[in-house]
């Protein structure tokens, strides 16, 4: 009896956590939606839902890594835009699409490169970087495009974003599938993903270790810059059209997914599960209030108010288990005396 | 060598490196004006510099309070939602009871900003939510409000009562041809308050105190979660008075009113000097900041070889570049200075007794 007792607090011990709140939330939503539109809980309208904000969803990975290792990329949408604009640009000039492609993601490794410098080899803030970096990519992309919208891509570029590749899977979904396999891989059972730990917890403790901090960083801002860019030409072979203001404002989607499960804004802890479950609650929780009529600007003030509770509400719980402990030590030590 | 040296004592002891970093400024001004002086014909004017001293009122004061904010080692990116919030409310409650005076029009503006910048600090200092995290949330709560609130529509200069229309027009005085504007005033009172409250009353020393080491101002006995709370409720009260003159200046007020506001005022700020780490820098400079970064962008605007389009790229290397200099030239310029001050009072020392002068530079 004993080992089925210990298997039941375990399994009691994980629900406590704040994956086990995730799951119990992602349960209500999808209950709540599924009890108001037939038909909700289909492979076809799951499927739908993730591809409808996939580009979100695949930078969220990179940017779990960084905040995780104690940065932040507050650029990645606007690499986003940059690298779909260049396309954009080149298309209408004549340049083969191929060639257009290959320099978006160029682009998008020099962004990634130019972040990393000023932050893992200077040494400034990540926060006011990637804050001027946003204006600035932004920028660029706006001086490409002007005020033009650009569409009538390949048929196949648009097909690949359009259309489903295997089963119901479009290639996206695909990508992100593999891309979050393998980031799994690297942070949860890897020496990599131990170091990227380890400097969030704390950079100095890291580099008296003989960690080499400016490499692991250096890494993490190429990779949010070329997935940026990756995810910046799925949008556009989605969308079929590019404008100056794509994917602005992605940023507090992105950065609500990573908190919102359970990643430490200070860096240091946190899990890629958390981040999948609530990936699945923000989806889930937009295309709900999209069925019961709400506009797409209540939807984006109700994740900021997610992003606000991601944060607070483990700080809170803190303060009242830390205030109870108090009150139990007291009562002790009052009934010993 | 020995001139050098003399050239360096004789620097420290007249100028300090933030006032060195103020004259930089300035004098990147007066270049920009140089040259697109030359490049773009019949540039320069009283006019201009009329035109120009209302066209900085706006960013100007939201780099007050964001100064604020970043002494303390926060940021406020919710600013711009502010702004557009309270020019659309003060505007759409103008328009409905055209009877509300000059004054109570203001205070209600100042009134919805404080309430914002309280919800703000609140969820910073008491939830110790940072304050990155909760600004770009409630950048994106205040403006899906708008959105809900205003039903699209929009608040045009017809609907206005006509002494607001006029406001932007009007001037207190004339120093020649120089026309000094209301609302310029009231930026230039707003400026040289909240300089003298950072210099010299308890509060303003605090904001410096807690952003140069939160630990000792903790220890120290500092009511630092007050203090961080009154300094994002100052900056959202800043921020509504900024609606309110975004209001007056434009006239039309549609849901998207004072976007890319809060990273024009992070970029005055940085760019005057008033560093992200909390703890240094000056309301006047954060207004030097915003006045060179209006300049630039106005100039651009008349300037034909490129695009507009170009202003928030430069925008965004002008911060980088400032936060890069600051820690790169102006860091060890602050630590050269105080060496020198140091070998200069152990000189002075030295004269008069040989043992002070000796623990002096082993202090140093």
């Amino acid at each position: 009896m004993p080992a089925k007792a210990n298997l039941l607090t375990t399994i009691w011990q994980r629900l406590k956590s704040w994956e086990g709140l995730l799951l119990a939330l992602l349960v209500a939503i999808v209950g709540i939606n599924s009890l108001n539109a037939p038909g909700y809980l289909t492979v076809a309208n799951q499927t739908n839902l993730f591809v409808l904000s996939i580009e979100k969803v695949i930078v969220a990975i990179t940017m779990t890594l960084l905040i995780i290792n104690g940065e932040i990329d507050l650029s990645a949408p606007s690499i986003m835009g940059l690298s779909a604009c260049l396309t954009a640009f080149l298309f209408r000039d004549n340049i083969p699409f191929g060639t257009a492609l290959f320099l978006a993601m160029a682009v998008g490794l020099a962004c990634g490169l130019f972040n990393g410098f000023w932050i893992a080899r200077v040494g400034l803030n990540s926060l006011v970087v990637t804050l001027a970096m946003l204006i600035c990519y932004r920028g660029l992309a706006r001086v490409l495009l002007e005020d033009e919208s650009i569409s009538q891509f390949p048929a196949w570029f648009n097909e690949l974003g359009q259309k489903n590749l295997i089963g119901p899977f479009p290639m996206s979904l695909l990508i992100f599938l593999g891309l979050f396999l393998i980031a799994l891989v690297i942070l949860q059972y890897s020496g990599f993903g131990r170091l990227i730990y380890v400097i969030g917890n704390s950079k100095d403790v890291a580099r008296y270790s003989g960690v080499r901090v400016p490499k692991v960083k250096f890494l993490l801002y190429i990779a949010s810059g070329l997935i940026s860019a990756l995810a910046g030409l799925l949008l556009a072979a989605r969308l079929g059209a590019v404008r100056g203001d794509l994917a602005s404002g992605y940023e507090l989607d992105i950065i609500t997914m990573s908190l919102l499960g359970g990643i430490s804004i200070y860096g240091g802890s946190g899990t890629l599960y958390g981040v999948f479950l609530s990936i699945l609650i923000i989806l889930n929780v937009r295309n709900g209030m999209g069925l019961a009529g709400l506009s797409g600007h209540f939807q984006t003030g109700v994740i900021g108010i997610l992003l606000i509770l991601s944060v607070l509400g483990p700080n809170l719980m803190r303060d009242a288990r830390a205030a109870i402990n108090r009150r139990r030590l007291q009562a002790n030590l009052q009934r010993r005396a | 060598m020995k001139t050098f040296r003399n050239i360096l004592v004789g620097l420290v002891s007249r100028f300090r490196p933030e006032q060195i970093r103020l004259l930089f400024l300035l004098v990147l001004m007066a270049l920009v004006v140089i040259f697109f002086s030359i490049q773009v014909p019949g540039y320069f004017n009283t006019r201009f510099i009329v035109r120009q001293s209302t066209s900085v009122v706006v960013i100007a004061i939201l780099a007050i309070g964001q100064t604020l904010v970043f002494l303390t080692r926060n940021f406020d990116l919710s600013l711009g939602s502010i702004v557009g919030v309270t020019a659309y409310i003060v505007g759409q409650q103008l328009w409905r009871h055209p009877e509300i005076p000059p004054v109570g029009a203001v205070l209600m503006a100042i009134g919805l900003g404080m309430l914002m910048g309280s919800i703000n600090g609140v969820l910073i200092a008491y939830g110790r939510v940072p304050s990155i995290i909760t600004t770009i949330a409630t950048l994106a709560i205040y403006r899906s409000f708008l959105v809900e609130y205003s039903n699209a529509v929009p608040i045009t200069t017809n609907n206005l009562p006509r002494w607001l229309v006029k406001l932007s027009a009007t001037s207190l005085f004339s120093i020649g041809e120089f026309d000094v504007r209301v609302t310029f005033a009231v930026m230039v009172l707003t400026l040289l308050l909240f300089q003298l409250v950072l210099s010299f009353l308890p509060f303003g020393r605090r904001l410096y105190a807690i952003g140069s080491n939160p630990d000792a101002a903790r220890i120290a006995g500092f009511p630092a979660k007050r203090i961080v709370f009154t300094a994002f409720l100052l900056s959202g009260a800043l921020a509504g008075l900024a609606g309110f003159l975004f209001l007056v200046r434009f006239g039309n007020i549609t849901v998207l009113a004072g976007i890319g506001l809060e990273f024009e005022s992070i970029a005055a700020a940085v760019v005057g000097g008033v560093s992200n780490n909390g703890g240094s820098g000056t309301v006047i400079g954060a207004f030097l900041g915003a006045l060179l970064l209006d300049l630039l962008q106005n100039s651009l605007f008349r300037w034909a070889v490129i695009s507009e389009f170009w202003r928030d790229a430069i925008l965004g290397i002008l911060i980088l570049l400032a936060v890069a200099l600051d820690f790169v030239v102006f860091d060890r310029l602050k630590n050269l200075w105080a060496r020198v001050e140091l070998e200069v009072s152990a000189g002075k020392a030295g004269d008069e007794s040989k043992d002070l002068g000796e623990v002096v530079t082993h202090a140093s």
